[in-house]
């Protein structure tokens, strides 16, 4: 048995001021194999992305040479004669206000929705009704698209018509609510409708997973204070969760604003920036594309491409933000 | 007059002379319970367990861990049934009520039963004040001076003197057994008859131990405690009596239960007298 516990060696041979070690680690081949496929794949999706945003530029980069910023702030969208490229006039602004004009009535009627539903789920819900919703709403979310359009115009039209019509009449004096005529299909408002229902899933689904981090300790103090389980909610979750709930909106605002074919099947391609969401006028940008796709000349196809890149950027923006804010909210948590 | 904790007489062998010490001849119990069994799912976590709790007494839990003592707490003021799953069965009395009776607001029940936990957990985004008034505010209880509650509930919880200078700083700022203490004055607030721990300072320090279990010596001159301990010291330093589980493979359930001092001196049970004297657990 050692007699002695510290080594009595001389201020030479352990400095007190050291120089700091590099911590080398050595991977195997297993490890490194594995690393690489991993460290590819991740990649994969950043060239991917890029490869997307290179095409559009190179294909819409003529456009906006000729046009410049108006290409953004002009509403006027015109191939002119086809042959001609001077009598040509290319502008989205109507489409980029209609885009956000849409997202934005969706996400005023999803948010609610999605939060509500959120809170049940994860505080109200006996658990067999759980897991039942909870794979109906993952269902409704791999609902495609189309389905959503032609179920909005075959189906919800009427009533979103009639329905416009009555908040028309009850609160026409507000300018959001006026109409230049009593045409009432075909609207933002129908279109945001349909956008909502879209966007409900995937913000139930972020809610869900912020509400569920909330502190459970704090819960149970609430609880154990005599609070009711609306109080926990009101005064621990919903505190908790309000910038996660943001942010999960602020997806459904990313898959809203990019959204096509239900846009393009409900809503009425018209290019006049609007805010009067019941008039049955308004736009999309992805929708624009669609819709002049098909029978688009070389020049107006360059100018689809540009409009491409608009939105894709926008909306690749709007998803790094949102997932900034969810991703700050779960760091918090501790 | 209470003589013994447990219901089950056959299972105590004291005597009345020597269980009742002379000051609590008068005494009765504040709670009590009847045939209690718990289950987590179909996991039967705890048996049969009747005991009851003297007035104006400290009651310690003691037992190794996973023995049901911190799920048999929590069913003392139905914070059970938050997990999901959980499932209960037998009576618990509180003055001479059902707790679990039909119709029997849980919530109201909460304010008379209050609750200390493990871990501090002040609200962050309080201050030291409202963290204090919290009770009154979340169930809606008109306070009519504020500022005495603050100060009556912060002196009774031992912290008056170095928060009395900052009330508005946020709970958080305090240390561990500091946040601690201050949960414990906000539990006071709603003026409960009982208070249950929960290892109320396994994550504190020595010093700050300290500083709790002088608190709870002084509560218990005016309410009656029950708190759950892995430390046999501190069970024999500020508890009046103690209640033994044991699990032994099997659902956790009521071993003995006495005064502290024959659980400590004399246990009826050799379990208990291998376990108070660290044999295992």
């Amino acid at each position: 048995m050692p007699t002695q516990l510290v080594s009595d060696a001389s201020p030479d041979t352990f400095p007190d001021n050291p120089v700091g070690r590099v911590i080398a680690t050595e991977y195997g081949p297993s490890d490194k194999v594995f690393r690489g496929v991993i460290t590819g794949g991740a990649m994969m999706s950043l060239v991917i992305l890029a490869l997307i945003a290179g095409f559009l530029l190179f294909r819409g980069l003529e456009i906006f040479r000729d046009f410049g910023f108006g290409f953004i702030t002009s509403v006027r969208w015109d191939a002119g004669d086809g042959i001609d490229k001077a009598t040509a006039s290319f502008g989205i602004g109507a489409m980029l206000v209609g885009s956000v004009v849409t997202a934005v009535i969706a996400l005023l009627i999803a948010t609610p929705f999605a939060m509500g539903t959120a809170l049940f789920l994860e505080f109200y819900c006996p658990s067999w009704l759980r897991i039942f919703l909870t794979s109906v709403l993952d269902l409704v979310a791999a609902i495609p698209s189309v389905i959503y359009g032609v179920w909005g115009y075959a189906i919800f039209m009427q009533y979103g018509t009639s329905w416009g019509r009555a908040i028309n009449e009850h609160l026409g004096w507000f300018p959001l609510f006026h109409v230049p005529s009593p045409n009432f299909g075909r609207s933002p408002f129908i279109a945001g409708m349909v956008l909502a229902l879209m966007i409900v899933p995937i913000t139930t689904s972020v809610a869900r997973a912020v509400y569920s981090q909330a502190p459970r300790d704090q819960i149970d103090a609430v609880y154990a204070l005599g609070g009711s389980r609306w109080s926990g909610i009101r005064h621990i979750v919903l505190p908790f969760g309000r910038s996660g709930l943001i942010g999960g909106a602020m997806l459904g605002l990313g898959r809203a604003l990019g959204e096509t074919v239900a846009v393009y099947l409900v809503l009425n391609l018209v290019f006049r920036i609007n805010f009067q969401i019941l008039a049955s006028v308004g736009g999309n940008v992805a929708s624009l594309i669609a819709n002049r796709f098909g029978e688009a000349g070389e020049y107006e196809l360059k100018a689809l491409m540009a409009a491409g890149l608009v939105l894709f950027l926008v909306t690749l923006l709007v998803n790094f933000a949102a997932t900034a804010i969810v991703g700050r909210t779960r760091g918090t948590e501790s | 007059m209470i003589t013994m904790l447990t219901n089950n007489t056959s299972a105590v062998e004291t005597t009345p002379q020597q269980a009742s010490p002379a000051s609590e001849v008068e005494q009765t119990s504040a709670m009590e319970t009847r045939g209690i069994h718990a289950w987590f799912g179909k996991n039967h976590v705890l048996r049969n367990v009747s005991l009851q709790f003297p007035s104006n007494s400290v009651t310690g839990l003691i037992g190794p861990s996973g023995c049901g003592k911190s799920t048999f707490l929590r069913l003392l003021n139905r914070m059970h049934e938050f997990i999901p799953t959980a499932a209960m069965a037998g009576e618990v009395f509180l003055d001479g009520q059902d707790i679990y009776r039909p119709g029997a607001a849980a919530a109201e029940l909460r304010l008379r039963v209050g609750m200390v936990f493990q871990k501090p957990n002040p609200f962050p985004s309080m201050t030291i004040q409202q963290n204090v008034l919290a009770g009154p505010t979340l169930s809606k209880t008109k306070v009519a001076n504020k500022k005495d509650l603050v100060e009556d509930c912060l002196t009774r919880a031992g912290l008056w003197k170095e928060v009395k200078d900052r009330l508005d700083a946020y709970g958080s700022s305090l240390s561990g057994g500091q946040q601690q203490r201050l949960c414990i004055a906000r539990a006071l607030a709603v003026r409960p008859d009982v208070l249950l721990m929960d290892e109320p300072c396994s994550a504190l320090d020595p010093g700050s131990t300290l500083r709790i279990e002088e608190t709870i010596h002084e509560l218990s001159e005016s309410m009656t405690i029950v708190i759950v301990t892995h430390n046999m010291q501190q069970a024999a330093r500020v508890s009046d009596y103690c209640a033994f589980f044991l699990s032994e493979d099997g659902p956790g359930h009521l071993v003995e239960a006495d005064l502290t001092k024959v659980i400590f001196s004399n246990p009826s049970d050799q379990r208990t007298a291998d376990y108070v004297q660290g044999r295992f657990g």
